[in-house]
């Protein structure tokens, strides 16, 4: 297999991933869009560690997995506090912060 | 560009063709994950995509992140984001206003974007062949995580600790 196989699938789901973030106005849809891109590096790192023959890329995916699960869980607890607090998870009528 | 040909020379065609059918599913259903009006659904074709990413760590030979990430996205990122989904919904189904006003200003951005990385991509990488290897042994990663990178191991502990305390506070009723 080529490595280009690998990068290339990655890249088109890291830009399908920016699609969403941008797109999106749902604040769920949006930590779904974030997971995508997380994917998508992913699979870089492991495409690279095959390439040199070394596990440290599979260490760092590992580290990424675990922190991708992390950021989920304090992003969605985050929703449903806004949930609670406006009864709408809009992103754009969260503007307070704009000045 | 034999790199966009799946069939290339001196490279094993059975893996290609998985690799093909895999990445076509993964992308259609990472589309389906971005253009849905549904929540739902934009959840079940994550699992899609999350599970076709696990195939892939297989024909790359890394086993024990693919079962990682069937334990952790499939298993406990989908509960999560399901329950995420219902407790912040009144009914389930299709749903106008899941988009910005100016999404379509997406579009431009992602393809702009996917232009300039392919582009790069296929020019450092053009012809380089993934060597064959066979499974990676656990034993070797578990020999990294307690070595060389035991400190951001305990880190990386405390992070999920600290994430855990932080939603469950977070998420609190008082």
């Amino acid at each position: 297999m080529l490595v280009v196989n690998f990068l290339l699938l990655a890249a088109v789901l890291f830009c399908i991933g920016v699609y969403g973030v941008i797109a999106r106005r749902n604040a769920v849809l949006v930590l779904m869009s974030i997971e995508l891109i997380l994917n998508s590096v992913n699979i870089n790192l492991i495409a690279f560690s095959l390439m040199h023959g070394s596990v440290d890329g599979q260490v760092f995916a590992l580290y990424v997995i675990a922190v991708a699960a992390a950021e989920v869980g304090v992003g969605l607890a985050m929703v449903l506090m806004i949930y609670r607090n406006r009864k709408s998870i809009a992103l754009d009528e969260l503007s307070e912060m704009s000045g | 560009m034999t790199a966009l040909l799946l069939a290339a020379e001196d490279v094993n065609v059975a893996q290609n063709v998985a690799f093909g059918i895999i990445a076509f599913i993964m992308i259609v259903a990472a589309l389906r994950v971005v253009t849905t009006n549904n929540i739902v659904h934009a959840a079940l074709w994550l699992v899609v995509v999350l599970a076709g990413v696990a195939a892939q760590y297989i024909l790359a030979a890394a086993e024990f992140v693919a079962v990682s990430q069937v334990l952790v996205y499939i298993g406990a990122v989908m509960v999560l984001f399901l329950f995420g989904i219902m407790l912040t919904r009144a009914q389930i189904g299709s749903e106008k206003g899941l988009n910005n006003k100016s999404w379509a200003l997406g579009i431009p951005v992602a393809l702009l974007l996917l232009g300039l990385m392919a582009y790069v991509i296929v020019d450092a990488y053009e012809d380089t062949v993934l060597p064959d290897r066979g499974p990676t042994p656990t034993e070797a990663l578990s020999d990294q995580f307690l070595s060389i990178y035991f400190i951001p191991f305990i880190a990386l502990s405390f992070v999920l600790l600290a994430a855990a305390i932080g939603a469950i506070v977070l998420a609190r009723k008082d």
